[in-house]
């Protein structure tokens, strides 16, 4: 299910639409991800706070989210343009990859919750389609 | 035995009843031939839904999609007895319909993302949590019949 061209002009349109709020979108995702999928907080034993109101839940989404539209402009070769966070979360993090799709699924309610009018089915198909493929790159160096 | 506590049956209840399940149940049902092609397998009468324009015009689609929203009303007003209020659907799925039970995840996930387009911030994180409990309790009891 790799990106065609469309898919690619979908997300950079829709990314150009959001960036601006991707600090929120960041923030909202992981805080929606700990609460909804409490099995995720495993990874973030180290927090003392992981309500959705953490500052520092609240950063590190706003991290996450950076690195995804930083993604956004590399989508012609993900696994190229991700070898090191790749390589971060095989060997440093070991997060397992089952996760990344529970990620997105927030980051995509989240975007839908911000920008209802633009985020359309055929837009919806083409981020999920991204977000697929982001995860794959970063699951890349995992063995 | 699925526990409720009040605080998530009154979010559960709270939420389906600011949902519009005319508008909702086409919504998701879209969301999920167009972002989940493969679905269309189990759909062979309803005429076009190869393209994501055909799907959203397409009025089998919408008619499809009340009746498969207008179905959770059941789980709502029987949170207690989720599993046994659906044995039947389950078993009709599985024996008559042939539905892959993932294909209940999909829709589920498509659901609750239609309900955030609508809700928006009303559906705070705790909120989603409670929604997404109940949608899960209801994929499995869907889930329940296939052996």
């Amino acid at each position: 299910m790799s990106l065609n061209a469309k898919d690619k002009s979908v997300v950079k349109a829709i990314w150009a639409k959001v960036s601006p709020k991707s600090a929120e979108i960041g923030a909202e995702a992981l805080a929606r991800m700990l609460t909804v999928y409490p099995q995720t907080k495993t990874y973030f034993s180290h927090w003392s706070d992981l309500s959705p109101e953490s500052p520092q839940v609240r950063a590190h989404g706003a991290t996450i989210m950076a690195a995804v539209g930083d993604a956004v402009g590399k989508m012609d070769d993900l696994a190229g343009g991700l070898i090191s966070l790749s390589e971060l979360h095989a060997f440093k993090l070991r997060v397992d990859p089952a996760n990344f799709r529970i990620l997105a699924h927030n980051i995509i309610l989240v975007l839908a919750m911000l920008f209802p009018a633009d985020f359309t089915a055929e837009v919806h198909v083409s981020v999920d389609k991204f977000l697929q493929n982001l995860a794959l790159a970063l699951s890349e160096r995992y063995r | 035995m699925v526990e409720w506590t009040d605080k998530e049956r009154s979010t559960v209840s709270a939420i389906w009843e600011k949902i519009d399940i005319d508008v909702i149940g086409p919504e998701a049902l879209a969301r999920v031939l167009i972002v989940y092609p493969w679905t269309e397998r189990y759909f062979g009468t309803f005429g076009d839904i190869f393209s994501a324009t055909a799907v959203l015009g397409n009025a089998k689609v919408a008619a499809h999609g009340k009746v498969v929203l207008k179905a959770l009303d059941s789980a709502v007003k029987n949170m207690d007895n989720i599993k046994a209020t659906y044995a039947d659907l389950s078993r009709l799925h599985y024996e008559k319909l042939s539905v892959d039970p993932d294909n209940f995840k999909l829709l589920a996930d498509c659901i609750t993302i239609a309900v955030a387009c609508k809700l928006k911030s009303a559906l705070n994180p705790q909120a989603q949590a409670t929604w997404q409990k109940f949608l899960s309790v209801v994929v499995d009891a869907m889930s329940s019949q296939y052996f």
